[in-house]
Parts: structure tokens; sequence; C-alpha cells
């Protein structure tokens, strides 16, 4: 056996990329990952890069995140940060519950790695969900809304610009597109006359302020949740293949790796979606 | 190509793979894994922590971005074992991301130009 298993490796290792042997002793398929892996980073960066910009452009009248991203399930209040931190938390939890896995593959644990990726499966079922309700509120908005002008300012009711509230604005008072309080009645009642009533945010227009704001949120976490979702598709194929006992026939475990590269690099833009959206 | 065909498990990455396994495979790991683990939630609760603290806009930021830096590197070197790698290999993946600082420095200068402009020319 052992020595049937060195003839196979010598053979094989004489044709390693017909060169003979493999650059970085890495093996073809995780360079390769790894690759895609750094062209996708570069699409996610010049996203990201685009985002800047057109913010760094409308710095004066772009959205605050605390005043957007406010709700959490079963809570009617505000409190800002704490979703979107419990949905890194629950993407870091499914990237250990991936590394994990590929542990047990290392120790040639069937069991332990359809445990473990069952749970990673779980985790990011869980972050779409999660997501998905992320999306719905920033959709419908909130209920006092907002007023846009036919020239596509957009008035804010004061209740909803948590960030003003140390000023204590009257009840009924609007807020500029500069983040001024507005609460003279008749500039008001000026305001709501020619203004249209919005709720809520869509391509074209955004309760919560400028349109690319709405436009970059929808695209930026749109196309990380397409991964996500196709990570989680992958991650069931691969679940499937290890019920089915593929890799214990094979001898090795290095499927697992592969999506688990995968995995976490959907884990590691997010880390930085979570910076530049909703922290900076 | 032929190889393909005379060996039925498929392509001769597997023994390499088994080969680095075996030599290098760490009993701690799981140590390890939780160790990332603790930090990279430390180091979030830190930051959704911290963004409420009466500090200038411009120290907040340069904070969220060195932790974000910080956790990155923990995702790349232990999740994704890259520091597990040959060195090599390492500096092939990291290396051109260089230049994506560069082209943020570029990219927000115009922002902020065009900005500027836009509001001098209203």
């Amino acid at each position: 056996m052992a020595a049937e298993a060195t003839v196979k490796q010598e053979s094989h290792s004489a044709s390693m990329w017909k060169g003979g042997k493999s650059p970085f002793n890495v093996s073809w398929g995780k360079m390769m990952m790894w690759f895609f892996l750094v062209s996708d980073a570069f699409t996610f960066s010049s996203l990201i890069l685009a985002y800047g910009t057109m913010r760094h452009r409308f710095a004066e009248v772009w959205p605050k995140a605390n005043d957007v991203f406010t709700h959490f399930p079963f809570y009617d209040g505000h409190i800002p940060l704490a979703y979107v931190a419990l949905m890194t938390f629950i993407l870091i939890m499914s990237s250990v519950t991936m590394v994990l896995a590929v542990d047990a593959g290392h120790r040639r644990d069937n069991k332990g790695v359809a445990l473990w990726m069952i749970l990673t499966i779980v985790g990011g079922f869980m972050f779409l969900g999660s997501q998905a309700w992320e999306w719905y509120h920033f959709i419908h908005g909130t209920p006092a809304g907002a007023y846009i002008m036919p020239n596509g300012d957009v008035y804010k009711v004061a209740e909803n610009a948590y960030h003003l509230h140390h000023l204590n604005p009257p009840h009924d008072a609007l807020v500029s597109p500069l983040h001024q309080v507005i609460s003279d009645k008749a500039v008001i009642a000026d305001i709501k006359s020619k203004a249209e009533h919005i709720h809520g945010a869509n391509l074209t227009r955004n309760e919560y302020g400028n349109p690319l704001f709405a436009d970059f949120f929808f695209f930026i976490t749109g196309f990380h949740g397409f991964h996500v979702f196709s990570g989680v598709i992958i991650n069931i194929i691969i679940f499937l293949n290890v019920l089915a006992g593929v890799y214990a026939r094979r001898g090795h475990y290095e499927h697992i790796e592969k999506t688990g590269l995968y995995w976490h690099f959907v884990d590691l833009v997010w880390v930085f979606v979570f910076t530049f959206f909703y922290l900076v | 190509m032929a190889d393909h065909k005379n060996h039925p498990h498929g392509y001769y990455t597997g023994d390499i793979h088994n080969q680095f396994v075996e030599e290098h495979h760490d009993p701690n790991s799981k140590k390890a894994i939780w160790r990332t683990f603790w930090i990279l939630l430390f180091i979030t609760i830190f930051e959704v922590a911290i963004a409420f603290a009466p500090l200038s806009h411009g120290l907040l930021v340069t904070i969220f971005i060195v932790l974000t830096i910080v956790k990155a590197y923990f995702i790349i070197a232990y999740f994704m074992h890259l520091k597990h790698e040959e060195k090599g290999f390492g500096y092939t993946i990291i290396l051109p991301f260089m230049l994506i600082v560069y082209f943020i420095g570029m990219l927000i200068t115009e922002g902020n130009y065009i900005g500027m402009m836009g509001s001098i020319f209203k």
C-alpha cells in the first residue's frame, strides 16, 4: 500500500503543471481559487471606490448611516448599528464553523465535516434572511417619511434625523438636505405644498437623502448578498458530497478548503462593507 | 490531460495537499481558530462601542479603517490559512492591492474636487 502510494505520488509529481513541481507548493485548484478571489476583490474594490468617490462628491448632503439603519427586530425604537453588528456576528460565526469543517477535513473526520458544513449553511441562510429584513425596512422606510422637492432636494422629518435630536427640534420641524433644522411654520407649509411625500428608498428616490446612497446600497449589498447566496448553494453541494462519502473515498478534503476560501472571502468583503457603509 | 484518464481520483493536486497537511498539521489548530474568532468579535464590538464616542470624525474614520485592516489580516492569515502557505504566494496575492491604496487616494481627491467645484459654480 505504502509502495503503491509512493509510486503514484512520483508519477503525479512528474506531471504537476507539466513542469514537475507546483509553484509555491500549493495545489492547482487552491491557487486558481485564490486568483479568482483576487479578481473578485478588485471588483468589490472598484464598487466601494465608486461609492467613496460619490460620497465625497456629495459630502454635505450625504445621508448619515445612523439615521437610516436604526431598526432592530421586536424592538420599536431607534438603535443604530446594533442590527448590522448582529449580521456581522452571524457571518463571522459561519466563518468559524467553515474553518472548523476544513480542520475536520484535515483529520479525515467525515462526520465532523458534515456537522460543521451544515452549521455553516444555516449561518449563511441566517445572514441572507437578515439582509432581506434590512432591505425590507430600507425600501419601506419610516411612517413619517420625507418631503421631496421637484428639484430632488429631500426634506426629512425632524423625528427621523436622529443626529440632530440633541437640538430638541419642534415636533413638526423639517430638516434640510444640508442638515439644518427648519422650524418656521410658513416655510414648512410652503415646502409641504410644493413637495411630494415619500416613504422609503428605491433606485430613483430616497427618503433618507441623496438617491445615489440608495443605489450604492442596493448594488453593493446586493452584489455581496448574491455572493453569499452562491456560497450557500456551493456549500450545500459540498455538504451533499460529504454525506455521500465522495471525499472520504477520494482520501482528501481539499474541496472543503476551496469552498472555505470562497466563504471566508465573502466574510472579508462584509468587513469592508460594514466599515464603509455603516461605520464611517 | 492524459493524467486525468490514468488516475481516476482526478487531479494531481491531492497528493501535494496531503503531503502538505501531514507535514504541517497543527494539533492546536482549533485553539487558533477560536482565538481568531474572539479577536474578530472583540474588534467588532469595540467599533460599535466607539462609534458614538465624542471623538473627532477624522480620528474615528482613521481608527475604523485601521481596525478593518486588522480584521482583514486575521481573516486572510488564519481563516484562509495564507499565513501557512509559502511566503512568495502570500506576496503574489497581497501586493496587487497596494495599487488599490493608490487608487483610493486618487479617487477620493477627485471626488472632493468635483464636489468643491459643484458648490462654487452652482
